[in-house]
């Protein structure tokens, strides 16, 4: 297990990280939201003061597991409603601009 | 004349059902009282016409879709956004004759303990405006607390049906994970989000979530009740085990006002025939937070990758490719509680720290669910306060994101385990409302609304703001 130093966020990952979630954050929000961040971090770090090596994970509450339901056809939504709140259409898509990934 | 401070949804039904009044005079009354009151309190983001039916109305937290009513959750992200069909629960409302009064403020995404994280300014508490109502949906709970909806929706992710329940004075139901449909409702931590009820009283409360429980195939997370709703008539707690967490009775952060309050009401539990007890949750307190902040937020920074500026919501104009498209639409779009905890989220998810954090909080939950089943095998219910504190000021800790987010210190640890809770008010300190919190094992509701109401019977609580009262 890492210790809090090492698990304190720089700038450049913070940078990083905003890249990951599509976030363009400013220089002053950079600055803002890193210091919030390393507090928070550092306040969630505590869950690895325990050992729970042989602990299992618990990623749903109930016990439930492969859920299936019918493959039955049914009607699909009106394109004009699927497109009603696009920012921007072209005929029967969805239009955003060009080139970037 | 009707007084929708005082009228609970049964006697609306009931008025509704003799005729004495008629659904578009029971309407206009809320109309009239939101016209009067929302101005101050804005719990309101959206108020409907009336449809013309003849249901006794409803007020429904932003963060649940309904089609053709704007549903923002609070952000700007989605400050256009008109659903092209209803949740689930709504047409459940709506199948019951149920009209959509408006929809309620919520902190942005049901991020927050107080309101203020909304877009649109913060709700105000009708019992004093100066202080908050609590959060995420502090709007729906202030809404039913100033009489301007009979009853309301609401959703809880770590405490956002409680918190604001206890805070504004009246009962809400965190329903056990699974039982109600969660199709068409903003997600925000799926493993956590549950929509629940809003109400007066511990009937109404029942009622309500009799309306809404029940198995959705469009939910798959969802189970059918293993038994039926029952509206609580039971004026005793004979044979009832309460078990009282210690921890949580005592815990430094509790003000002291708080704490008298909550050992008055389990002095009461025992007048009434509960057998109390003491228990323990040795690491609910001291993990239940930090393992909700990072599930919580790992969970909405993959929710949130949706609002990217393509389909539907706000996107940028100030963007030359697809890149910064979707950059700048989420940074112009999203306020600074969504971006720490997309952040937060992400980084909690990233290679090299998935293990030390999210997969490690995985395995605090396991514990905490392990705690509370242990705590049942002696106990039928536990007992806890809802809320530290009674509500604070406006401003008081919105600087302090740390800070804010111990307010659901005593909710979050059962709501990670998946368990029921029930919020009904216990007193007045210093003029403000406190509340406990009975949890259950899961499906365990009828249990909730039983125990629930002997205490609110015994207590004779009046849910009306003492400066609305007059």
């Amino acid at each position: 297990m890492e210790n809090k130093r090492e698990m304190a966020i720089d700038r450049e990952q913070l940078k990083h990280v905003a890249h990951l979630a599509r976030l363009e954050l400013s220089d002053d929000e950079l600055e803002r939201l890193g210091a919030q961040l390393n507090d928070i971090i550092s306040a969630v770090s505590k869950v690895s003061e325990l050992d729970l090596s042989d602990i299992p994970p618990t990623s749903h509450p109930l016990d439930v597991v492969n859920v299936w339901g019918e493959d039955e056809p049914r009607p699909c939504l009106p394109v004009d409603e699927a497109l009603a709140n696009a920012p921007e259409r072209d005929g029967n898509y969805f239009k955003v601009p060009p080139g970037g990934s | 004349m009707i007084d929708t401070l005082r009228l609970s949804a049964e006697e609306a039904a009931r008025l509704l059902r003799e005729k004495e009044v008629s659904g578009a005079e029971l309407y206009a009354a809320y109309r009239d009282a939101i016209d009067e009151r929302d101005p101050e309190l804005h719990c309101y983001l959206h108020v409907c016409e009336d449809d013309g039916g003849e249901g006794i109305p409803i007020a429904v937290k932003d963060v649940i879709g309904t089609k053709g009513i704007p549903t923002t959750a609070g952000s700007k992200i989605l400050e256009h956004y008109v659903p092209i069909y209803d949740a689930t629960v709504i047409e459940r409302c709506k199948a019951h004759g149920l009209r959509v009064l408006g929809k309620t403020n919520t902190d942005e995404f049901a991020m927050g303990s107080s309101t203020e994280n909304s877009a649109y300014g913060p709700s105000r508490n009708p019992w004093d405006p100066t202080r908050v109502p609590g959060g995420s949906g502090g709007g729906s709970a202030a809404a039913v607390a100033a009489g301007l909806a009979p009853w309301a929706l609401g959703s809880d992710t770590g405490g956002s049906i409680k918190q604001p329940a206890a805070l504004c004075g009246n009962v809400g139901l965190r329903p056990t994970y699974g039982t109600v449909s969660r199709y068409g409702v903003v997600a925000f931590a799926s493993s956590l989000d549950q929509v629940g009820p809003v109400a007066r009283n511990v009937r109404d409360c029942a009622y309500l979530y009799s309306i809404l429980a029940g198995r959705d195939p469009a939910d798959t997370t969802t189970v059918d009740l293993p038994h039926a709703v029952q509206i609580p008539e039971r004026t005793d707690l004979k044979g009832v085990r309460v078990g009282v967490p210690s921890e949580f009775t005592d815990h430094p952060a509790i003000e002291p006002g708080v704490r008298d309050l909550v050992h008055r009401t389990i002095e009461l539990c025992r007048e009434l025939g509960a057998e109390v007890g003491e228990c323990s949750l040795p690491h609910s307190l001291e993990y239940g937070v930090p393992c909700y902040y990072l599930i919580a937020p790992a969970e909405a920074s993959s929710n949130l990758a949706r609002y990217d500026g393509v389909r539907y919501g706000y996107r940028s104009p100030h963007a030359d490719d697809r890149y910064e498209m979707y950059t700048r639409t989420r940074d112009e779009g999203f306020g600074d509680e969504p971006k720490r905890r997309i952040m937060v989220g992400t980084y909690a998810l990233s290679a090299g720290y998935y293990d030390a954090y999210y997969g490690q909080a995985q395995k605090v939950r396991t514990v905490l669910i392990r705690e509370h089943a242990e705590a049942f095998e002696r106990f039928d219910l536990l007992l806890t306060p809802t809320s530290p504190t009674v509500a604070f000021e406006l401003g008081a800790k919105s600087a302090d994101p740390l800070a804010m987010y111990l307010n659901d210190l005593l909710t979050i640890p059962s709501c990670m385990a998946g368990l029921p809770g029930l919020n009904v008010p216990c007193g007045l300190s210093e003029g403000l409302p406190v509340g406990v919190q009975l949890i259950g094992p899961q499906f365990s509701e009828n249990a909730l609304f039983a125990a629930g109401y002997a205490l609110e019977q015994a207590i004779g609580f009046d849910p009306v703001p003492t400066r609305l009262a007059a």
